[in-house]
């Protein structure tokens, strides 16, 4: 008899693929990012970027041919190898310095909107201007007079954008805090003689959850739109083929002018399928956390 | 509005002019970068001066900049030219002063993006007003998401792509440049310069309007969203007034607030908004100066950049202050009403 239970409803996955075909931004934006994940880590693999993607490893500028499908830049890297490389990269320094964003950030902003008085102040304030500042300028300055230029890493290039990353979830987590700790099942949990600790990991961020992934999304979009904007201004990681830094190469090289169309088209194919992938995925997982979105498109 | 919000607004300001002037002041002696050192290096790989030599020179310019004097000193000193609107001497283009690098460049930039600016901020609201109200076609509506998806993506990609069918495959507009240089050797006012300059203006603006319409439209799309559901838009509709009059009276009308403050940060983001997009064209703005400022190492000049986006920033936060109240009668900062 008990045997039967279990296959009455749909099983787990099929609801989530049901969800999934009515939230189109979210599948949408997932296929991007599996699609890119798969030709960054599988072109990893599969090809020697090691030494491809880095320059005198093949001959330079050969246009996309049988040979070389996506062609050849000026100082000789095969830029199939650089795309897969470059994407690994640029999505490394995305990843290190959300993480840290999101971490740093959802801590602040739980003390400040949880626990309130002056550190709230503080942590306001200081939200507040720096989010009004440029922040690109910001990092120019702190990635221009700390940073060697010659030495900088890809490590290097996660941490300075990470600098930054924590404002905006700070700003996020907390007015999110804020709206939710008067709620009646907090109030209840309060009553029923949980810890501040308990009721913040037991029933604040579950709660929370779909927000959080969204600020940890939008986190690390804004950390590659920085570090991408160092990189264009060549305070980026000069050694490394990330996506930003084969931009840089080739306009520096003025690739355009000279009609080297493929050093700067796939690139920038890449950047912008990567940006268009994680916005969707930010809009699928905002309907997530506002079923009332859902209804009103 | 009361006096005495005027001078706390016009106090925080200053406040905000004097944490930036410190931050830019410590952040250069936080590291071990010597700038000064770092140019001079720079020429002796070039030139072939003796390690002697350079140490003399470096010690002499240490003196004329007062940079061995101790740091309280400095700090004080740094404050009072600042005050007095003085950022420093170039290193790359010594003996020209960073002030005068700055305003060279600043008219390009402040044309190039207010422009874009006030016709993004048009075009982005008109949009999102009609996606969000009720009674507009569904194909508007549904222009929402790709705009967003648009704002997503940095604006210096979008311009390549651009360069890249525009310029480079259709030979429609030039690549780069803010004027053809083999026609006019210097900026002129003559009608055959300013076509010129539009159609050098033509990619880097729609670049920037490309990437910023989402902004706008999102924003207002949110808010007239609430709006519409208000009972004062329910009651102009009961009294059966014209749409038109509805839309325009009632419902922008009242959307549109955050939209007016969010327009006044934009234009004190003026200065750095179109950084990006200047180097790619090339254009002659605040960009394409600080691109040659990291490369020249002049660090006085990205400072000066630095303090300049931020004291346009402060002054334009309080213009929001003391905007508001003259837009939105509902709020007033006397407190007596």
């Amino acid at each position: 008899m008990a045997v039967a239970a279990p296959a009455i409803g749909p099983t787990r996955s099929t609801l989530v693929l049901r969800y999934l075909r009515r939230n189109k931004s979210l599948s949408v934006g997932l296929v991007m990012l599996a699609f890119l994940l798969i030709f960054g880590i599988g072109g990893t693999l599969l090809f020697d970027t090691a030494t491809r993607a880095y320059p005198l490893a093949v001959t330079p500028l050969q246009p996309p041919g049988p040979q070389y499908p996506l062609g050849t830049d000026k100082d000789g890297r095969d830029l199939l190898a650089v795309m897969a490389r470059g994407i690994v990269l640029t999505g490394t320094i995305g990843l290190i310095a959300g993480t840290i964003g999101i971490v740093v950030g959802t801590t602040l902003g739980f003390l400040a909107g949880y626990f309130g008085g002056i550190f709230d102040l503080v942590a306001r304030w200081v939200t507040e201007v720096l989010l009004t500042i440029p922040s690109l300028i910001l990092l120019v300055i702190i990635a221009g007079t700390i940073v060697n230029k010659n030495q900088v890493t890809v490590l290097t290039m996660a941490f300075v954008t990470a600098l930054l990353a924590w404002v905006a979830p700070t700003r996020i987590v907390r007015a999110q805090v804020l709206t939710m700790k008067e709620r009646t099942f907090v109030n209840v949990a309060r009553l029923s003689g949980m810890g501040n600790f308990e009721i913040i990991f037991k029933e604040l961020m579950p709660n929370m959850l779909p927000f959080l992934a969204a600020a940890f999304v939008a986190a690390v979009m804004g950390a590659i739109g920085a570090s991408f904007g160092l990189e264009v201004l060549g305070l980026g990681p000069a050694r490394e083929p990330t996506l930003g830094m084969t931009i840089r190469w080739s306009t520096f090289h003025s690739a355009m002018f000279n009609g080297w169309w493929w050093w700067v088209l796939w690139p920038v194919l890449a950047l912008i399928l990567i940006f268009a992938s994680l916005s969707l995925i930010n809009v699928g997982l905002d309907e997530v956390a506002n079923p009332r979105v859902r209804r009103s498109e | 509005m009361k006096l005495g919000y005027l001078v706390r607004r016009i106090v925080f300001l200053f406040f905000v002019i004097w944490t930036a002037a410190t931050v830019l002041f410590f952040i250069p002696r936080m590291s071990r970068v010597n700038p000064i050192r770092e140019r001079f290096n720079e020429l002796a790989r070039g030139t072939g001066y003796s390690p002697k030599d350079l140490e003399q020179i470096i010690a002499s310019y240490e003196l004329k900049f007062g940079l061995n004097k101790p740091l309280g000193e400095q700090y004080l000193d740094y404050l009072s030219s600042v005050l007095r609107g003085d950022l420093g001497v170039s290193l790359m283009r010594y003996p020209r002063t960073v002030a005068e690098l700055i305003g060279q460049a600043l008219p390009w930039t402040v044309a190039l993006l207010g422009f874009t600016t006030v016709l993004t901020f048009l075009l982005g609201t008109l949009l999102g007003a009609l996606a969000g109200w009720p009674k507009s076609p569904s194909w508007v509506k549904s222009t929402v998401t790709p705009l967003m998806v648009l704002a997503a993506i940095p604006a210096y990609t979008l311009g390549l792509l651009l360069i890249y069918f525009i310029a480079f495959r259709a030979r429609l507009l030039p690549m780069a440049g803010a004027y053809t240089t083999g026609l006019f050797k210097a900026p002129e006012f003559s009608i055959p310069f300013i076509l010129d300059l539009a159609k050098h203006a033509i990619l880097p603006a729609f670049s920037l309007i490309l990437a910023s319409l989402g902004f706008w439209a999102l924003g207002m799309r949110g808010m007239g969203v609430t709006v519409q559901g208000e009972d004062y838009v329910n009651f102009a509709e009961h009294k059966g007034l014209k749409q038109k009059r509805i839309f325009y009276a009632y419902y922008v009308r009242n959307a549109i607030l955050p939209q007016v403050t969010s327009l006044a940060l934009a234009f004190g983001a003026i200065v750095s908004a179109g950084i990006l997009v200047e180097n790619l064209y090339g254009f002659p703005g605040i960009g394409s100066l600080l691109n040659a400022a990291i490369l020249a190492n002049d660090y006085f000049v990205i400072y000066g950049i630095g303090f300049i986006t931020i004291f346009a920033v402060g002054v334009s936060m309080l213009v929001v202050d003391l905007l508001y109240p003259l837009l939105d009668p509902r709020i007033r900062y006397d407190r007596k009403s």
